[in-house]
C-alpha cells in the first residue's frame, strides 16, 4: 500500500468519525460509546496484538478506571481531566501490581489468573456496596465542565467530541509506542521469546511494562465511560466484557491499531442494530463468528483487506 | 459442622464429576476448553426435560443425559475441537468462549433463562438423623455414586490397557505414536468420556447446583481452579482439589455469606501462585 493511500484511508477513518458528528446528532451518546469501547480495544490490542501475552480479564481495568473516577467525582471532584487520570493511575497501580502474579508460571497459569483477578474484583465491587452501590450501580456522578467551558449536554455533544478526542490523541501516543524500540521489543517477544532473551532484551521487565500501560489505557476508557454516562454499573467488571473485547480484536485484525478500533465498530453497530432482536440471538451469532474466526485464522478485516488489496495491486 | 462438611464434600464430589474430563482436555491434552461446562449443561438440561415433560424415572434419565452429553462432546470433538489442537491459546480461547456462547443461547431461546427445578424421586427425599448430626439422602447418595465414579476412573487410568495407552499418550504423544498407540483416537474417546462424565455431573448436580443458561460460564472458573489446583497427571490430584474446593465453598456460603464467591477466586489465585503446577504436581514443568 503505497503512503499516499495509506495517509487518504487513515484521513478517511477520523474524517469519518467528524461527519458522524454533523450526520448522526441522535446517535451521538452511542457514538460515545464506540469511541470508549475502541479505546478498550486499543488498550487490549497492546497487551494481545502486540507483546503476544492473552488475558481473560481485560475487564478488570476499564472497571477499575470506571470506578475510580466515578468515585472520585461522586465525592466531590467532578473535574473530568484529573479524573481520567485518576482512573488512568488507579487501573496503572493495579496492573503494575498484578503484573508479576500474572507473568509468573505459564501460559496457561497467566490465563487463569488473569481470570480470576477479574472475577474477585467482580464479586468486591458486588459486596462493597457502601462504596460502589453494589448492583444498583454507582450513582451521584457529577461531572464539572471540561476546562471550566463545555459542559456535559443532555444530546452527548460535549461527552463525544470528548472521548474522541481522548481516543485520536491516546491512539497517537500509541502509535509512538508501538514504533518505537520498546514496541519493536514487545513484536520479537512475541515472535520469539526465547530469541529476544537471548539477544539481550530484559523480556520481563518489558511485558510488565506493557502490561501496566495496556491497564493505563483500559483504565482512561472506563474512566471516560463513567464521565459521559454520569453512572457506574458492575456490568464494566463483567466477564462478557473481556471476552467482547477479544472478539472485537480479533474481528478487527490483531497487532494494528487501526484494526483495533475496525473491529470495536463493526461490533458495536451490528450490537446496535441486532439489539432489537432477541438478546438471545444476538449471543448465539456472536458465538458463531467467535468459532469462524478461530478455526478460520487470524488477521481479521484488516488482513483481510490487505490481501485483497495485495491481489488488487499486483494485476 | 459435620453437615456442612458433609454437604461440602457431596458438592466436591459432584464437582470433580463434572471437571475431571477438563483434566484430560487442559491438562493433559493442553487444550484450553473453556466450554467444558457447556457439556454438564446439556446433560443437566436433558435430565430436566426428560424429567418433567416425558416422565421418565430419575435413574434413567440421568444415564440419558451422560450418554447425551457424550455423543454431543465426540461429534463436536470430531468436527470442531480437533481443527484446533496444537494451535495457539487464544484461538482455542476464543473458539470455547463462542461454543459457550452458542449453547447458552440455543439452551436459553429453547427453555428459557429461569433456574430449572426438578423433583426428586421419594426415595431421595428427607435427612436421616444420626443423633449428633444430620445427613440429606440425597447427598449420601451423590456421595455413594461420585465416589464409585472416582473409583473406577483411578482403577481404569492405572489397571487397564486403555488407562496405560492414555498415561503413554499424555506423557509423550510423538513416541507413543510411534510405539503405534492411536494417539488420535484415544483422545476422541477420552474428550467423549469426560464430557459424558460432565452430562451426569450437570444432571445429579440441578439440584445442588442449579441450572440455568449462564451454567458454563458460572462454573468456568471452579473448573479451571479443579484442574488448575489439582494437576493434570492423576486422578488423585483433582479429587482432592475438588473436595477442598468444595468444602470451602459451601463453608464459606454458610459462615460468611456476605464475603460470597470472594473466598473462592482469592484461594484460587493463591493456590495458582504458590503452586503453579498443581497441588501434587511432579515438578516437571512443560
Amino acid at each position: 500500500m503505497s503512503a499516499a493511500l495509506r495517509f487518504a484511508l487513515q484521513a478517511l477513518f477520523w474524517g469519518g468519525w467528524a461527519g458522524a458528528y454533523f450526520a448522526l446528532p441522535e446517535y451521538l451518546p452511542l457514538l460515545a460509546q464506540i469511541a470508549i469501547i475502541a479505546l478498550f480495544v486499543l488498550s487490549l490490542d497492546l497487551l494481545v496484538g502486540y507483546a503476544g501475552f492473552v488475558t481473560l480479564g481485560h475487564a478488570a481495568f476499564f472497571g477499575l478506571g470506571a470506578y475510580a473516577a466515578g468515585i472520585l467525582a461522586q465525592q466531590g471532584w467532578g473535574e473530568p481531566i484529573s479524573g481520567l487520570l485518576f482512573g488512568a493511575a488507579v487501573a496503572a497501580l493495579v496492573g503494575l501490581l498484578t503484573a508479576p502474579l500474572v507473568l509468573r508460571g505459564g501460559d496457561l497459569t497467566g490465563l487463569m489468573v488473569t481470570l480470576g483477578i477479574a472475577m474477585m474484583l467482580f464479586e468486591a465491587a458486588n459486596r462493597m456496596a457502601w462504596l460502589t452501590g453494589g448492583a444498583d450501580g454507582l450513582q451521584g456522578v457529577e461531572m464539572w465542565e471540561i476546562f471550566g467551558v463545555w459542559r456535559f449536554d443532555l444530546f452527548g455533544r460535549t461527552a463525544f467530541v470528548y472521548s474522541l478526542t481522548v481516543l485520536f490523541l491516546l491512539y497517537l501516543l500509541a502509535r509512538l509506542i508501538v514504533s518505537s524500540p520498546f514496541g519493536l521489543a514487545l513484536r520479537g517477544i512475541k515472535g520469539n521469546r526465547r530469541r529476544m532473551e537471548a539477544l539481550g532484551t530484559p523480556v520481563r521487565a518489558r511485558l510488565v511494562a506493557v502490561y501496566t500501560l495496556s491497564a493505563a489505557y483500559a483504565g482512561i476508557a472506563g474512566a471516560l465511560l463513567a464521565q459521559t454516562t454520569q453512572f457506574v454499573s458492575l456490568d464494566v467488571l463483567d466477564f462478557h466484557r473481556s471476552a467482547d473485547a477479544l472478539l472485537m480484536l480479533v474481528l478487527g485484525g490483531m497487532g494494528s491499531l487501526y484494526g483495533a478500533m475496525l473491529g470495536a465498530i463493526v461490533f458495536m453497530v451490528a450490537h446496535h442494530a441486532l439489539s432489537e432482536l432477541t438478546p438471545q440471538f444476538w449471543q448465539f451469532w456472536i458465538g458463531i463468528a467467535l468459532i469462524a474466526l478461530a478455526i478460520a485464522g487470524r488477521g481479521g478485516m484488516l488482513g483481510l483487506a490487505g490481501r485483497l488489496l495485495a491481489r488488487w495491486g499486483g494485476r | 459442622m459435620l453437615t456442612v462438611l458433609v454437604d461440602g464434600v457431596a458438592s466436591g464430589m459432584l464437582l470433580f464429576v463434572l471437571a475431571c474430563g477438563l483434566s484430560v482436555t487442559l491438562g493433559l491434552m493442553n487444550f484450553v476448553n473453556l466450554a467444558h461446562g457447556a457439556f454438564g449443561m446439556a446433560g443437566g438440561y436433558l435430565c430436566v426435560v426428560l424429567l418433567n415433560q416425558h416422565g421418565v424415572p430419575f435413574i434413567p434419565a440421568v444415564a440419558a443425559a451422560a450418554l447425551f452429553a457424550a455423543a454431543l462432546g465426540f461429534v463436536l470433538e470430531r468436527t470442531l475441537y480437533r481443527q484446533l489442537y496444537g494451535r495457539d491459546h487464544l484461538d482455542q480461547v476464543l473458539f470455547s468462549i463462542g461454543l459457550v456462547f452458542v449453547m447458552s443461547a440455543v439452551v436459553d431461546w429453547l427453555m428459557g433463562a429461569r433456574q430449572q427445578l426438578i423433583t426428586l424421586p421419594a426415595w431421595l427425599q428427607g435427612r436421616w438423623d444420626f443423633g449428633f448430626m444430620t445427613v440429606g439422602v440425597y447427598r449420601a447418595f451423590l456421595i455413594a455414586v461420585c465416589g464409585a465414579i472416582v473409583l473406577a476412573l483411578h482403577l481404569g487410568l492405572v489397571r487397564t490397557r486403555f488407562g496405560a495407552r492414555l498415561r503413554a499418550a499424555v506423557d509423550d504423544a510423538v513416541v507413543a505414536r510411534g510405539l503405534g498407540i492411536p494417539v488420535t483416537r484415544i483422545f476422541g474417546v477420552t474428550f467423549a468420556l469426560g464430557s459424558g462424565l460432565a452430562g451426569l455431573g450437570g444432571a445429579l448436580g440441578v439440584e445442588v447446583l442449579g441450572l440455568d443458561p449462564t451454567f458454563p460460564l458460572k462454573f468456568m472458573v471452579y473448573f479451571l481452579i479443579v484442574v488448575a489446583v489439582g494437576g493434570a497427571n492423576t486422578i488423585v490430584g483433582p479429587f482432592l482439589a475438588a473436595l477442598l474446593l468444595g468444602v470451602v465453598d459451601v463453608a464459606g456460603k454458610y459462615y460468611v455469606p456476605q464475603v460470597g464467591a470472594f473466598v473462592i477466586y482469592t484461594a484460587m489465585v493463591v493456590l495458582l501462585l504458590v503452586k503453579p503446577h498443581g497441588l501434587l504436581a511432579r515438578g516437571a514443568a512443560r
